[in-house]
C-alpha cells in the first residue's frame, strides 16, 4: 500500500504536534537544591512533647492556616487502666492555646501526641487524586498543586490520618507540606522551630549524616497506622499501642 | 489492485480520523501545562511554585548573626535548646530587615506559663508550676532570666520555692 502525498501532508503536522508536547515542560529547581539528594520525615518524640501548642501557633502563623482548620494539631491521650482500649482523646482547637487541666487523682495515663501528615511514600490521597493535583515529590514530600485543584475532597476522605481540609476561602485541598518552602531553602519546618522541647524534628533519610539514623537504630519507633500500608515517614518514638 | 479503488471511503474515513486526531494533540497541546508529566502525574512547576512561598519564621541561625551576646548567655542556660522563635514568635520581616520590624517583648507571665504550668499530662521531669501559688501573679522575669531562667541564688534554685 503506497502513502498519498495527500496522507502525508496530513500525517506530517500530526507528528510534529505529537513529538513537540513530548518534548514540553521546563525544569524547575531552586538553586543549590536537588530533589533527588533528599527524602524527607518526621521524628516525633513522644516522651518530650508538653502539649504546649507552639507547634499548632506556628504552623498557623507560617501557612496562613485558617482557624478551625489545622496542619498540625496535638491530642491529649488518657489512657485509664480498666479501659485501656478506649483512650478519651482531647484536642480543643487542635492544642493550639493548650489543654484544660488534669485532675490528679484520675487513674491511668497522660500523653500528648503531635500529629501532620505522615508524608506517606504510597499515599492513598494521591492515588483517588482525579486531576493529578496531588502527588509525592521526588523528596518525598505530598504536596497538592492549589491551581491544579477542583476541591472534590477525594483526598480528604481517602487520608486514613485526617491530615486534609478543604481551604474554606480557596476551596481546594489544602495540608502540611512539611513547610517545603523552608526546608528546600535550608530551613527547618515552622513546627520544629517552634517547638521548645525537640519532640518534633525534621529528618532526611537520605542525608546519611541525619542523626534520625542513629536514633532509629537505637529506639522502638513506631509509624501511624501501619497496618494500612501507607508507608508513612513521620517517625513515633514512645508510641503508645492505643494510638489511633 | 482492484480492491484498493473501493476502498477508497475507507480512506476517506481513515483521514477524517487523522485529522480529528490532530485537532485532539493541538486543543492537549494547548490545555495541557507545559511541565505536566515532568515527574509523574502532575504539574511539574506546582514544585517550584510551592517551594517559592514565603518564610516567616527566620530561623535560629539567623538571629544568631547579630544577637551572639544573647546567645551566649542562652547556651549556658536550662534554654540553649529552645529556638528563639519558640517564644518571640514569627521574625522573619525582622530578619530581612531590621528597622523594618520591631519585635515585641512577650509578656513572661503568659509565655512562661504556656509550657511550666504543671499538668499530670507532662513529662514528670519537666519543670512545672502552678503560676498563682508559685509567683503570685508577678511577673516570671522578677526572678527568672527568660535566656538563662536557673536562679542566681542557689538556695532558692535548690527548691526553697516550688
Amino acid at each position: 500500500m503506497k502513502i498519498s502525498r495527500r496522507q502525508i501532508l496530513i500525517l506530517l503536522p500530526a507528528a510534529a504536534v505529537a513529538w513537540k508536547s513530548l518534548l514540553a515542560g521546563t525544569p524547575e529547581a531552586s538553586p543549590n537544591y536537588t530533589m533527588t539528594d533528599h527524602w524527607w520525615s518526621m521524628l516525633i518524640d513522644i516522651p518530650k512533647c508538653i502539649g504546649c501548642g507552639n507547634c499548632v501557633r506556628a504552623c498557623q502563623a507560617e501557612n496562613d492556616v485558617p482557624d478551625g482548620n489545622f496542619r498540625t494539631w496535638v491530642e491529649r491521650y488518657h489512657v485509664s487502666d480498666e479501659n485501656m482500649t478506649n483512650p478519651v482523646v482531647i484536642s480543643p482547637d487542635g492544642g493550639k492555646e493548650g489543654f484544660p487541666p488534669v485532675a490528679q487523682e484520675d487513674a491511668g495515663k497522660y500523653f500528648f501526641v503531635p500529629k501532620l501528615c505522615n508524608q506517606c511514600a504510597d499515599s492513598p490521597c494521591t492515588q483517588v487524586c482525579p486531576v493529578g493535583a496531588t502527588f509525592t515529590s521526588p523528596d518525598g514530600v505530598v504536596l497538592v498543586d492549589q491551581t491544579y485543584c477542583l476541591g472534590c475532597a477525594y483526598c480528604v476522605q481517602a487520608c486514613p490520618y485526617g491530615c486534609r481540609y478543604i481551604h474554606p476561602v480557596k476551596k481546594v485541598a489544602d495540608k502540611c507540606t512539611l513547610c517545603y518552602h523552608r526546608i528546600t531553602k535550608g530551613l527547618t519546618t515552622a513546627c520544629c522551630e517552634a517547638c521548645p522541647t525537640g519532640a518534633r524534628q525534621l529528618a532526611d533519610l537520605k542525608n546519611p549524616k541525619d542523626p534520625i539514623h542513629e536514633f532509629l537504630k537505637t529506639h522502638a519507633v513506631q509509624i501511624l497506622k501501619p497496618q494500612m500500608a501507607t508507608g508513612a515517614k513521620v517517625f513515633y518514638n514512645g508510641l503508645d499501642g492505643t494510638v489511633r | 489492485m482492484s480492491g484498493s479503488k473501493d476502498a477508497a471511503h475507507l480512506f476517506r474515513f481513515a483521514g477524517l480520523f487523522v485529522l480529528l486526531f490532530v485537532v485532539f494533540l493541538v486543543v492537549r497541546h494547548y490545555i495541557v501545562p507545559k511541565s505536566f508529566g515532568q515527574y509523574g502525574h502532575y504539574r511539574g512547576a506546582a514544585i517550584g511554585e510551592i517551594a517559592a512561598r514565603p518564610i516567616k519564621y527566620a530561623g535560629h541561625e539567623a538571629c544568631e548573626t547579630c544577637h551572639v551576646d544573647v546567645l551566649d548567655v542562652k547556651k549556658a542556660g536550662k534554654h540553649a535548646h529552645v529556638n528563639c522563635e519558640a517564644c518571640h514568635g514569627p521574625l522573619a520581616k525582622h530578619a530581612d530587615d531590621p528597622t523594618a520590624m520591631t519585635p515585641v517583648k512577650p509578656d513572661t507571665a503568659v509565655i512562661c506559663a504556656q509550657c511550666h504550668t504543671a499538668s499530670a499530662a507532662k513529662p514528670k521531669g519537666f519543670p512545672q508550676v502552678i503560676p498563682d501559688d508559685h509567683s503570685t501573679g508577678l511577673p516570671c522575669e522578677t526572678c527568672h532570666k527568660p535566656h538563662s531562667p536557673a536562679m542566681d541564688n542557689p538556695a532558692v534554685a535548690a527548691g526553697g520555692a516550688k
